[in-house]
């Protein structure tokens, strides 16, 4: 922990916010037909209506509706029972229309919350509100370094994007946290990631921009009842930003704070390679959208029994699933973290479901796979190893089959894609040499060799019969189960251990 | 009182990307006060039972199935662009705001 986090959070308190938006899913962009193509060529996911043509006419997407209901409902919101799309009116090539359709007074859901949660406790966060909108074009900044704004010569704008449904998640203000801010911020936008998922509305992916994070931040004096001045942090796009950006803020408005300054309203922009932010537009020029209902759209009215019937198809939420498989798993809050953080939990749970026990099933992917995945830099889901193949291995090291050094072996074999454990088993004839007359052959053998070791363990020094397992172990290419051995090299030796 | 002072027609202008003259912003925001004055006479009929409306159908619900539908191609949709470039619409510098 460095002073300065610790002064700051010795003086203030923080409050943070965060205003999430996501992709949807759709197949279609949200007010007219085109494709929603994730890395298609330059402009060839346009049509007049998302280009903003003279006499073209948006129409919303009912899937896109249906999905911000079912998001709204799984983050416990009261669904509205009327309302209307507005206008944001806004001057920047990455919309050619000059605004973007979205909503303002009249979202379409409001007032719920995500549990999240942090070690040992259970954070409630407020949701203010869910609304539709549409996605913005992409530009490229040609002429400065780096593709930045800064020094541009022009820009390029490709409309693929532009009209994609998204929806924007907005938190109620979340003091309370402490220093432990920046990891509540984290497992939220963690939590709200795994329950899109959980509802298949999105694919949720940061790398690809499907989910972005704009983090709201102020610091109250302790004890203080006004909250501060807030600075709205754009581009925080992965979960270790979110936690970072979060800091950094705390560390940056407190030093301001602290040395007599007072904190600008303002965007700024988080920096990923440097973890800091840096100052963008200032709202004291407060922009002024003019919003004003959407004319070519018509209000959106969701029947009741209809939003009933979203409700009661939602899935099983992620927090209460996590709840019930570790009551099933007997395990920790912390450890079933530790899997959630590993993106694990649904590969131990279709291990367990495959016939391994939840306590080898955690073992297998939380330990070498864990270990496999973080070498080659992927995510433990993506290895080349099904839970079958998991659920395989753990029921030959059961049987006896394989001691836990073949398995490891077996699944190397599995991962480098030479077929499924017993192929791999049969190929590199792993399997466990359990014939107690070939065992009892390769004891005798070594005992025969190393007759010093054998005195010993007559004398009563048991501790050198290691030597003697080490020889059989080596003898038999590692394929002996050493436990065994060890008796076989005891009883042989006439010791009672 | 004018319900639209001129300082409101510059901002509008500002907003708009309008370049306006001082002689321009004063014919103008006299004008729009007069449109703004002659719609603000709807609600001196209008009782309090009749509500705000912004769509003069009564519809709601009006939705498409989620479908892809053709596109255009590329070369169609610059046709109409001033410039284009790597297959973009190619526009000014944008404003630094950093």
């Amino acid at each position: 922990m460095s002073t300065t986090y610790d002064e700051a959070l010795a003086n203030y308190e923080p409050v943070f916010g965060l205003e999430t938006h996501v992709e949807l899913g759709t197949v279609s962009k949200m007010f007219c037909g085109c494709g929603t193509t994730f890395g298609a060529p330059p402009n060839t996911q346009v049509c007049p209506v998302c280009l903003g043509l003279p006499g073209s006419l948006p129409v919303a997407n009912a899937m896109a509706i249906e999905s911000t209901i079912r998001i709204g409902l799984a983050l416990h919101c009261t669904i509205a029972r009327w309302c209307r799309f507005a206008r944001k009116n806004y001057f920047y090539p990455d919309m050619p229309k000059n605004f973007q359709i979205s909503q303002y007074d009249e979202p379409l859901c409001v007032e719920g919350y995500l549990d999240v949660e942090v070690g040992d406790s259970v954070v409630r966060v407020g949701i203010e509100r869910v609304h539709l909108e549409e996605d913005t074009g992409k530009s490229l900044h040609v002429g400065g370094s780096t593709g930045r704004i800064h020094g541009a010569t022009h820009s390029l704008v490709d409309y693929n994007r532009a009209g994609i449904p998204l929806v924007e998640i907005v938190t109620k203000p979340v003091p309370g946290t402490g220093a432990l801010a920046p990891e509540v911020a984290r497992a939220y936008v963690t939590e709200l990631r795994e329950t899109l998922r959980a509802l298949g509305v999105s694919d949720v992916r940061m790398e690809e921009g499907s989910l972005r994070c704009d983090v709201n931040l102020s610091l109250n004096r302790v004890g203080a009842t006004e909250w501060g001045t807030r600075s709205e942090t754009k581009n925080v796009n992965s979960l270790r930003s979110v936690e970072r950006a979060v800091r950094s803020e705390i560390e940056r408005q407190s030093e301001v704070l602290s040395a007599g300054g007072r904190v600008v309203q303002e965007t700024r922009h988080f920096h990923e390679d440097t973890g800091v932010t840096t100052s963008g537009r200032s709202k004291e020029m407060a922009e002024d959208y003019r919003y004003f209902p959407e004319p070519d759209l018509v209000p959106i009215a969701p029947a009741a029994d209809w939003v009933e019937s979203l409700r009661d198809a939602l899935p099983e939420l992620p927090f209460e699933r996590r709840r019930r498989l570790r009551e099933e798993w007997g395990i920790s809050a912390l450890d079933m973290q530790a899997a959630l953080n590993a993106g694990a939990v649904a590969a131990i749970e279709s291990t367990v479901a495959a016939g391994a026990s939840p306590r080898d099933a955690y073992k297998w992917w939380m330990g070498e796979l864990a270990r496999q995945a973080n070498e080659r830099g992927v995510e433990v889901s993506t290895l080349p190893v099904t839970p079958s193949d998991v659920a395989r291995i753990s029921v030959l090291v059961n049987d006896g089959k394989l001691t836990d050094k073949l398995a490891r072996q077996v699944l190397d074999g599995v991962l480098a894609c030479e077929g499924s454990p017993d192929d791999v088993v049969a190929a590199r004839g792993l399997e466990v040499v359990s014939d107690d007359a070939a065992l009892g052959a390769a004891v005798d053998a070594a005992i025969g060799a190393d007759p010093d070791a054998a005195q010993k363990v007559r004398d009563g020094k048991v501790a050198a019969a290691g030597a003697l397992v080490g020889a059989v172990m080596k003898a038999t290419g590692g394929k002996a189960d050493a436990a065994r051995v060890r008796e076989l090299v005891l009883e042989r030796l006439n010791t009672d251990a | 009182m004018p319900s639209i002072t001129r300082a409101e027609a510059a901002h509008l202008a500002r907003l708009s990307r309008l370049a306006l003259t001082d002689d321009e912003l004063d014919q103008l925001a006299g004008q729009l006060d007069v449109i703004i004055n002659a719609v603000a006479r709807v609600s001196e009929v209008a009782d309090a039972d009749v509500p705000p409306t912004s769509h003069s159908v009564p519809l709601t619900n009006v939705f498409r199935p989620d479908e892809v539908r053709p596109c255009l191609t590329p070369d169609e949709a610059l046709a109409g662009a001033p410039a284009a470039e790597e297959q973009r619409f190619r526009v000014p510098r944008i404003l630094d705001e950093e």
